[in-house]
C-alpha cells in the first residue's frame, strides 16, 4: 500500500511515477512530485520506480500571481 | 499603545528577531510586490527580490505600484514603495529573469523563499529545481489565485518544507480574471506563513 496525497493507493511492483500518475488520473502535465518528502526531478518520472509503503505527495500548480 | 497592552518582552523578541531575518521573493507581480510589502512593515530585516518585468498599467488592478512608476523596472519601484514604508530595511534586488539551472543562485542565504511567478509552469520548474538544490530551505507557494470570492477555499498544504497556499478548485488566470482582492489575499497569506516559519508559531 502507498500513500498518495493523503488516500491510500495500492502499490504496484516496478510502477514508475508516470504510471502512478495515469493510474490514479493525475492529468495534470505540470506537478511537482514528492517521494517520502524527497523530490523527483520532471525528467526522472519514467525511470523512477515507487517503493512498497512511500508516501507520495503530487503537487499541482494553477497559474497565475 | 499597543506596548503598554502587549508584554513587552515578547514585543521585542518578535521585532529582534525579524529584523534580523530575511526573504527571498522569486517574482514581483500581484504576489510578490505584496507579500514584499506585507513583510517590509512587519520589520523584517532584508529581502532579496527578483523580477526582469517593467510596471505596466495593466499591472495596477493588483500589484502595488503606482501610475507614475509605469515603465519602471519593477524591481526600482518595489525599492521605492518598501523605502516610503521602511526605509530601514535592506532591500536586495536582482532585475533578470530566472531561468532553469539557476533558479536558486539568489536565494542561498535567506531564511524562507516565497514563490510569487506567474504561470504553473515556471512555479513547477521554480518548486522543484529549489527544494532539489535547497533541500533544507522553507519555501512558500501559491496556487490558483485567479478570481474573485471563495475566500474560504484557500488552505496551507505542507509538505516537509513546502508551504502551498492554494484554491485546489481556482482556475487558472488563462481563464478567469485576476485581481487585487483574492490576489492581495494570497500574497498576505503566503507573507504571514514566512512569518510563522521564522518566528515559530504562536502559542
Amino acid at each position: 500500500m502507498i500513500e498518495v496525497n493523503g488516500r491510500k493507493v495500492e502499490w504496484v511492483k516496478n510502477e514508475t511515477v508516470t504510471e502512478l500518475l495515469k493510474r490514479v488520473k493525475y492529468t495534470f502535465p505540470l506537478v511537482v512530485v514528492k517521494i517520502n518528502d524527497k523530490v523527483v526531478p520532471k525528467n526522472c518520472f519514467s525511470e523512477t520506480i515507487i517503493p512498497d509503503n512511500s508516501r507520495v505527495a503530487v503537487i499541482h500548480m494553477i497559474s497565475g500571481g | 499603545m499597543v506596548k503598554t497592552i502587549m508584554n513587552k518582552q515578547k514585543y521585542d523578541k518578535i521585532k529582534n528577531k525579524l529584523q534580523n531575518s530575511s526573504v527571498g521573493i522569486a517574482g514581483l507581480g500581484g504576489l510578490g510586490s505584496n507579500a514584499a510589502v506585507a513583510l517590509a512593515r512587519a520589520g523584517v530585516g532584508r529581502l532579496v527580490l527578483v523580477d526582469y518585468d517593467i510596471v505596466e498599467k495593466r499591472n495596477l488592478n493588483r500589484q502595488y505600484y503606482f501610475t507614475d512608476q509605469i515603465g519602471k523596472a519593477k524591481t526600482d519601484a518595489i525599492v521605492e514603495n518598501i523605502k516610503k514604508i521602511n526605509p530601514e530595511i535592506l532591500v536586495e534586488t536582482h532585475n533578470i529573469k530566472l531561468v532553469k539551472g539557476s533558479m536558486d543562485v539568489f536565494f542561498k542565504d535567506v531564511d524562507v523563499i516565497i514563490e510569487a511567478l506567474d504561470n504553473a509552469e515556471t512555479k513547477t520548474a521554480f518548486i522543484e529545481e529549489i527544494l532539489l538544490k535547497l533541500p533544507d530551505k522553507p519555501v512558500v507557494a501559491a496556487s490558483g489565485v485567479a478570481g474573485y470570492g471563495h475566500s474560504d477555499r484557500i488552505k496551507t498544504i505542507r509538505s516537509g518544507n513546502l508551504y502551498i497556499c492554494c484554491d485546489e478548485q481556482a482556475k487558472s488566470s488563462d481563464d478567469d480574471i485576476l485581481m487585487a482582492p483574492r490576489v492581495c489575499l494570497m500574497a498576505n497569506w503566503e507573507a504571514n506563513i514566512a512569518l510563522e516559519i521564522i518566528l515559530g508559531e504562536d502559542k
